[in-house]
């Protein structure tokens, strides 16, 4: 599929001259794009850089069944361009961000208004769509929660207790990441990715070190590829066990949440056991990790998990077994395996809806080149099936990281990186416990940053949220929201 | 059958909530470092090998003046401590870092080496709020991993009920605010009448360093510089996130119920 791509071909974690990215008229851009993306490909990003007073558009593609990437990019222009969402809507929320940041009108887009930007009110308070007669009622939700939640408004049309559509309005969490990582990396920039989604430090983290290291032309030491595959793992386990808890929290089913909550904070623990810090923040460092693990540790860190793993695992089984789960959780917030293709769901949220799509397997770099857990996918799109497919992941990732803490490389843990090529692109896909954590970096001139393009998964999968809403019962929010748990600050950035 | 699971898995693991504070802390991980120290007669004249590495510049040496280290824009990172070779900085391994001041978090002056604990609210907030305390949490473009950190105090290990301290769903049933994020552009009026609708007399308290000064934020434009600078703040929790045992003694300590436990275990 990919072998006559019009876009340049890279791998995951590699980097290529800027010069060598064909470059396409804006229309032509979306027309390839749009092309290769029914080929079966998927839009990774789609984002603006400022020429001048113009803006160029670049689209990064991944075509999952090639293991490649692509990326084109258009020439510059301003004013108009013909929307990509009009006929893929995978594009949507990219297209309103452009026209956000670069003033570019994607003319045809359905439904183009700011994604961050506010008014002096907030981002809530903007027109939304809105369903009329004399039976519907609306109901607003946000920013500020009921519970220890990030803020965003949720906008429901309602007849009755029936949802008939749900509008997401984020942006509140906006704190500028992107822009400051301009002309950088400055001092703050590796705290500030290491916060972008302060759930997802390590796939963050990961992702950033393998752009600059692409960008420097270095490979990390194997040892250092060993841990951030063993930490990833970690972060995806305590989030899968605290979200199937929070799960079962909802549908008031009590073993498995209060089980689930201390688990999540074991295994968190664990990720505090290598670095000092439950969230794995000072870990993951361009040229490798910062701490190494010596023999002693990665015993206890390997005793500590069969304990969790086991935890986990009889936690889980209660909550399959109770009748009540199930009638709860089946059927509920169903998204089809078409809307997730069109709308690119990535991570649990696409492979609860059948679809293969798992980086660590399709663009594997660094140790999952060596090592991989069998992808986990369940039919059905309902919150069912993406609690099930945590559990699978659970199961996968403990018995992953248990062979791998035996498999230690020797060597060192980091090497010094050289400063990043000048006027080179590099991107790096990392599978994050959500979903596909997309980082990219142009460089300048002077080997500065240029442009640096984060894509979470949230940004994907937000509209999923909305789309399993339809013809649910109010009341459902909560599971629903919480059965695909996205970030948003990792969306808002 | 869950049921039956579930009770001989109860029977058999007993109470799971940890001792604390009647009898010790939790040991916090070895890697974690705990609070800083900072003993600035250490530095030589000119010395500055830790400022250049630390990513908030917590760290600063003002011509003519000791060196100082905000605890309150420190993430932890533990950069400065690798980088000076002269054991001016040091970890203590002490979770306690809570404090009632902004200004009791700048560490450096002589006397000031490590913080000084937070006092306890003044007896008539004690006796309001001293046995049970309402709080509502805003999360004001915080990364989720403060937020997650105090929300794993509702959990059975921590059992932050016992303390009679609950998270309200409605700010108008709570006695203060928890806050968490550098309080972005767009947060701020939602903060603003968040704070306005608890009724007083209200607390507010900052949870890390994102809340108490920005962060690794505090340049963004977009991001704000704290809590403070939006409504005033009654306790400052440190760190980047605070380990939850340091959020949970910064609320004991406020509430005055921590008479007569016992401080942090020695470190081998
Ligand atoms: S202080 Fe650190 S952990 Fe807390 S919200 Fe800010 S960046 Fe996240």
């Amino acid at each position: 599929m990919s072998a006559n791509s019009p876009f340049a071909l890279l791998a995951n974690a590699t980097a290529l001259p800027w010069a060598e990215v064909p470059e396409f008229a804006p229309e032509e851009l979306v027309q390839a794009t749009g092309k290769e993306l029914d080929r079966g490909a998927r839009l990774c990003s789609w984002f603006g850089l400022s020429e001048g007073p113009a803006v160029r558009l670049v689209a990064l593609i991944a075509y999952d069944a090639d293991n490649s990437l692509a990326v084109g990019r258009s020439r510059p222009f301003s004013g108009k361009y013909p929307s990509l969402a009009a006929t893929h809507p995978q594009a949507h929320l990219f297209e309103r961000e452009v026209w956000e940041q670069h003033g570019v009108m994607p003319q045809g887009h359905p439904w183009l208004k700011a994604v961050r930007r506010a008014g002096e009110a907030g981002p809530g308070v903007i027109d939304f769509f809105r369903v009329e007669g004399p039976e519907i009622h609306e109901v607003a939700v946000g920013p500020v929660h009921a519970g220890i939640i990030e803020p965003g408004h949720f906008r429901f049309q309602c007849a009755g207790e029936e949802v008939l559509h749900l509008e997401i309005a984020l942006g509140y969490q906006h704190r500028g990441i992107e822009e400051a990582l301009v002309g950088g990396p400055h001092r703050a920039s590796l705290s500030q990715i290491e916060t972008a989604a302060g759930d997802t430090t390590i796939a963050h983290t990961t992702a950033h070190a393998g752009v600059m290291e692409a960008l420097a032309g270095a490979e990390p030491p194997l040892k250092a590829q060993w841990l951030r595959a063993i930490a990833l793992e970690l972060e995806r386990l305590a989030n899968h066990t605290g979200d199937l808890g929070a799960m079962a929290g909802d549908v008031a089913f009590l073993p498995t949440s209060a089980a689930c909550g201390k688990i999540r904070g074991d295994y968190l623990n664990l990720t505090a056991l290598i670095c000092g810090n439950r969230f794995g923040r000072s870990l993951v460092r361009p040229g490798g990790c910062r701490v190494d693990l010596e023999p002693a540790r990665i015993k206890t860190l390997a005793e500590r998990l069969a304990v969790a793993n086991a935890e986990a695992d009889e936690a889980c089984a209660w909550l399959w077994d109770a009748a009540s789960v199930r009638s709860r959780f089946e059927h509920t917030g169903s998204v089809s395996t078409r809307q997730a293709t069109e709308v690119g769901l990535v991570g649990p949220a696409a492979r609860a809806c059948g679809l293969v799509r798992d980086v660590r397997f399709d663009h594997p770099c660094g140790w999952h080149r060596f090592a991989q857990a069998p992808v986990a996918v369940w039919p059905g799109g309902d919150v069912f099936a993406r609690a099930r497919v945590r559990w699978l992941e659970l199961q996968r990732s403990g018995r992953f990281v248990a062979d791998e803490l035996s498999n230690a490389p020797d060597g060192p843990v980091r090497e010094p990186v050289e400063a990043p090529a000048p006027d080179t692109l590099a991107a790096c896909l990392v599978e994050g416990w959500r979903g596909e954590v997309c980082h990219v970096a142009l460089t300048g001139g002077e080997g500065r940053l240029r442009r640096y393009k984060i894509t979470d998964p949230s940004f994907h999968n937000w509209t999923g949220v909305a789309i399993a809403m339809r013809s649910q019962a109010v009341s459902d929010f909560p599971l629903c929201n919480k059965s695909f748990n996205l970030s948003y600050c990792g969306h808002d950035l | 059958m869950f049921v039956l699971d579930a009770i001989a898995h109860r029977l058999r693991s007993g109470c799971q909530t940890m001792a604390y504070p009647k009898g010790p802390a939790p040991a916090l991980p070895d890697r974690h470092g705990g609070a800083l120290r900072l003993d600035a007669a250490r530095c030589p004249e000119g010395c500055g090998e830790c400022l250049p590495v630390c990513p908030t510049e917590a760290i600063t040496r003002p011509a003519g003046q000791p060196t100082a280290l905000d605890l309150g824009r420190c993430i932890f990172c533990s950069a400065c401590v690798e980088a000076c070779s002269h054991g001016a900085v040091s970890h203590t391994g002490d979770h306690r870092m809570a404090v009632r001041a902004r200004g009791e978090l700048v560490l450096g002056a002589a006397g000031q080496e490590q913080v000084r604990l937070a006092a306890e609210l003044d007896e008539k907030l004690r006796k309001m709020f001293g046995r049970s305390l309402r709080l509502r949490q805003v999360s004001a473009g915080g990364c989720n991993a403060c937020e997650a950190d105090t929300n794993v105090l509702g959990t059975i290990g921590w059992d932050l009920g016992r303390f009679g301290i609950q998270f309200v769903a409605s700010p108008r049933h709570a006695d203060g605010l928890l806050i968490t994020g550098p309080v972005t552009r767009n947060m701020e009026l939602a903060l603003r009448r968040t704070y306005d609708a608890v009724p007083e007399p209200k607390i507010v308290i900052a949870v890390g360093a994102c809340a108490i000064s920005g962060g690794p934020f505090e340049k963004n434009p977009q991001a704000g510089t704290g809590a403070s600078s939006v409504v005033p703040v009654d306790l400052f929790i440190p760190g980047c996130p605070p380990h939850p045992l340091t959020i949970l003694d910064g609320l004991l300590r406020l509430l005055g119920r921590l008479e007569g436990a016992s401080g942090p275990p020695a470190r081998p």
